[in-house]
C-alpha cells in the first residue's frame, strides 16, 4: 500500500532532501568521528567518518588540558547569558516606549535610531572607540558590548509592540498601574514569543563570535571557546600554507595539540548548539511567524 | 510616584509640551535611556571616527587630535593604487551576487519540495537537518572543511588517492576556492531561507489552490501562477536587502572569508574582500589610516546600495521599504 503512494516524483523529492540532510550532517559527523579516533590510526589511515581505532583519549586530554576549556566555556557562557539578557531587556525597553504615543519626539527618536542602517563608522573607529575611549580592551566586556543593540531587533520588536491593543495598556493605567510597572507586567509578557526567537538569534551570535576575541583580547583566561578554536587550527594552517614542508615539521607537531584533540574541542563548541537543537528549530520556525517575514 | 495624571488619556491625541505631559513621558524615557545611549556609542561615534581616514592617527593625540593627512586623500591614494583594490572590490562583488542568486534559487526550490511533503514528523526532520549548519560559527566551518581537504588525511584526498588520483592541494590553488567558497556559503545558509520561504508558502491563501485546482491546474502550474507570484514580493525584498547588505558587513557574514582558507597568503588573490582586508590591515599591521580608509570607501558604497535598494523596494512594494 505505502509503495504505491511513493508516486515518482514523491520519490525524487524525498531522495532529494535525504541527500540534502546527508550534506549538513555527514560532515558534522566526520568531525565527530575523527575526535574519538586514536591518534596513531588518525597517522595512518586519515580521517574516516567511522573511527577505525575507537578512543576517547583525546577528550581526556582537553579536560586535563590546565583547564582551559573548562574556562573558556565559563567565558562563553557568562558572555551569552550576560550578553542576551542585556539585549532582550535594552531592546523591549526601547522598542515599547518607541510606539507608545505619549511619546512626543517618538519619530526623531525612530529615525535615530534606523540611520545607522545607511551608513557605518566601520571597524577602525569602532576598534579605537573600545580601546582608546572606553577603555574596554582585555576585559570581559568588550565581548557583551559589541552586540548590546541592532536595529533589525529593535525594528522586529517594535513591530510586535504595535499589536499589542491599546486598551490593554490603557486598562492597566485605569487600574492604576505605572507606565514601567505595565510593561513589566502586560506588554513583556506577551511578547515571550518574539523575545524567544530574537534571544535565540542573539545568543547564537554571542556563541559564535570569535572576532571579538581576537581583537581586543590578550589574556589567556579570557579567551571564548571559538577564539581558543581559532587559535588551535592557526597553527594547523601555518603548517598547511608550507604543505611541502609540512611532512618534515611532523615531528614539531608534538607541541601543539594532537589532530583529535583540536577536533574534541570543535565537538565541545559545538555540543551545547547540537543539545539545545529541538528548541532552538522550534523557536526559530515560530518566530517566523511572528513577523520576521514581513521585514 | 504614581500620579493620577497618568490615567488620563490624552483626548487631543497630539500631546502639548506642558509639565503634565512631559511628567507622562519620564518612564518612557527612562526605559528608552539604556537604548539610546548604546545606539549613540556604538554607531554614532563611530561615524564621526571615520575622519581618522583623513588623518595622520597616532594614539597619543587621539582622533580629534591627530594632524590631518598631507594631501587629504594620502590614505586613499595607497589603497586604490595597490593592485589589492581591484581584486577586493571584484571579490566582494562576485561572491555576494553568486550567493544572492544561488542562494535564493536553491532556498526556492527546496521550499516548494519541502510543501509537498505533508508528512509533519518526516518535514520537520528534513527541515531540522538542512538548518543545521546555519547555527555553525564559521571557526568551525574551517574545522569541518579542514577534515575534508586537509593535504595528508582529509577525506576527499583519501577517496581521490584510492582512485589512484593526484593529491590535491587545496590550501595552495586560489581558482579552487572560487567554487569552494560559494558552495560553503550555500550550504550554510540555504536552510535558513528554505525554512522561510516555507514559512511564507503556509502563509499563502489555500483558496487559490483549492480553486486552481477545480478549474484542473497541474501542481506545476500552481506553482509557477500561484506560489511564485504570491512569494514574489518576499523574493525581491529578502534578495535587494542581501544587495544591500553587500558592502556592510554582511551582518559579520564575511567571516567565512577570512576563516576557511585559514587566511592563507597564497590565496588571497581568489579569496580576500574588502571586509577581510580592513580586518587583517588592523589586527596584523595595525595601519589604522589604510584601514578606515577602505572603511570609508566600503561604507560609502554601502550606503547608495542601501538606497539604490530601498528605492527599488520601494517601487515594488512599498509596504517592505526601510524608510
Amino acid at each position: 500500500m505505502l509503495l504505491r503512494k511513493l508516486h515518482f516524483s514523491k520519490l525524487v523529492i524525498h531522495l532529494t532532501f535525504i541527500a540534502m540532510s546527508l550534506a549538513c550532517i555527514l560532515p558534522l559527523l566526520l568531525v565527530v568521528s575523527i575526535s574519538f579516533t586514536d591518534e596513531r590510526s588518525l597517522m595512518l589511515d586519515g580521517y574516516r567518518f567511522w573511527p577505525k581505532e575507537f578512543s576517547t583519549a583525546a577528550y581526556q586530554y582537553v579536560f586535563s588540558g590546565a583547564g582551559s576549556i573548562l574556562n573558556a566555556y565559563a567565558v562563553t557562557i557568562s558572555v551569552t547569558v550576560v550578553g542576551t539578557l542585556l539585549h532582550l531587556l535594552i531592546t523591549s525597553m526601547l522598542s515599547y516606549s518607541l510606539t507608545r504615543p505619549e511619546v512626543t519626539h517618538r519619530k526623531a527618536l525612530t529615525f535615530f535610531v534606523y540611520l545607522p542602517v545607511l551608513f557605518n563608522g566601520g571597524l577602525v573607529p569602532q576598534y579605537i572607540l573600545l580601546t582608546r575611549i572606553l577603555h574596554l580592551k582585555d576585559t570581559i566586556w568588550v565581548l557583551i558590548i559589541v552586540y548590546l543593540v541592532s536595529t533589525v531587533n529593535i525594528l522586529i520588536m517594535k513591530n510586535f509592540f504595535r499589536t499589542i491593543p491599546d486598551s490593554l495598556i490603557e486598562s492597566a493605567r485605569i487600574d492604576g498601574s505605572g507606565e514601567i510597572r505595565t510593561f513589566f507586567r502586560i506588554a513583556l509578557p506577551l511578547s515571550k514569543p518574539s523575545l524567544a526567537t530574537i534571544g535565540l538569534f542573539v545568543a547564537i551570535a554571542y556563541w559564535n563570535d570569535w572576532m571579538t576575541a581576537s581583537l581586543y583580547i590578550e589574556s589567556q583566561n579570557l579567551r571564548p571557546l571559538q577564539y581558543l578554536l581559532q587559535s588551535l587550527m592557526n597553527n594547523i594552517g601555518y603548517l598547511q600554507s608550507n604543505a611541502q614542508a609540512s611532512q618534515s615539521m611532523e615531528a614539531a607537531i608534538g607541541m601543539l595539540p594532537s589532530e583529535g584533540a583540536r577536533m574534541a574541542t570543535c565537538v565541545l563548541a559545538i555540543g551545547p548548539i547540537i543539545l539545545l537543537y529541538p528548541l532552538l528549530q522550534k523557536y526559530f520556525e515560530k518566530g517566523l511567524t511572528i513577523g520576521a517575514v514581513k521585514e | 510616584m504614581k500620579t493620577i495624571t497618568n490615567a488620563i488619556p490624552n483626548r487631543t491625541g497630539k500631546p502639548r509640551r506642558t509639565l503634565r505631559s512631559m511628567r507622562r513621558q519620564t518612564p518612557f524615557y527612562l526605559m528608552m535611556a539604556p537604548g539610546l545611549i548604546f545606539v549613540a556609542i556604538l554607531f554614532y561615534i563611530p561615524m564621526v571616527g571615520v575622519i581618522i581616514a583623513f588623518k595622520d592617527y597616532n594614539a597619543r593625540d587621539g582622533i580629534l587630535g591627530s594632524p590631518w593627512m598631507d594631501p587629504l586623500f594620502k590614505n586613499f591614494e595607497f589603497f586604490f593604487k595597490s593592485d589589492a583594490a581591484r581584486s577586493v572590490t571584484f571579490n566582494t562583488l562576485f561572491y555576494n551576487v553568486i550567493q544572492a542568486v544561488a542562494v535564493t534559487l536553491c532556498a526556492l526550490a527546496l521550499a516548494i519540495l519541502l510543501n509537498e511533503v505533508k508528512h509533519k514528523f518526516v518535514s520537520a526532520t528534513y527541515k531540522g537537518s538542512i538548518l543545521l549548519p546555519t547555527f555553525l560559527s564559521w571557526i568551525v566551518i574551517q574545522f569541518i572543511l579542514f577534515s575534508l581537504l586537509s593535504v595528508d588525511r582529509g577525506i576527499v584526498n583519501s577517496m581521490i588517492s584510492e582512485n589512484g588520483g593526484e593529491t590535491i592541494y587545496w590550501y595552495s590553488e586560489p581558482s579552487y576556492w572560487r567554487y569552494i567558497l560559494p558552495i560553503a556559503y550555500i550550504w550554510k545558509n540555504v536552510g535558513y531561507y528554505s525554512v522561510l520561504y516555507v514559512a511564507a508558502i503556509a502563509g499563502i491563501n489555500t483558496d487559490y489552490y483549492e480553486a486552481a485546482q477545480l478549474d484542473g491546474a497541474s501542481k506545476w502550474q500552481r506553482i509557477k501562477h500561484i506560489t511564485l507570484p504570491l512569494l514574489q514580493p518576499t523574493i525581491i525584498v529578502l534578495s535587494l536587502l542581501w544587495v544591500g547588505k553587500l558592502f556592510n558587513g554582511g551582518l559579520g557574514d564575511w567571516n567565512g572569508f577570512y576563516t576557511l582558507p585559514n587566511d592563507a597568503g597564497a590565496l588571497y588573490s581568489a579569496t580576500d574582500v574588502i571586509d577581510t582586508l580592513v580586518f587583517r590591515s588592523l589586527k596584523k599591521v595595525n595601519d589604522y589610516g589604510m584601514a578606515s580608509a577602505i572603511g570609508l570607501y566600503q561604507a560609502v558604497v554601502g550606503f547608495f546600495l542601501v538606497l539604490i535598494s530601498n528605492y527599488i523596494i520601494k517601487k515594488k512594494d512599498p509596504d517592505s521599504a526601510l524608510f
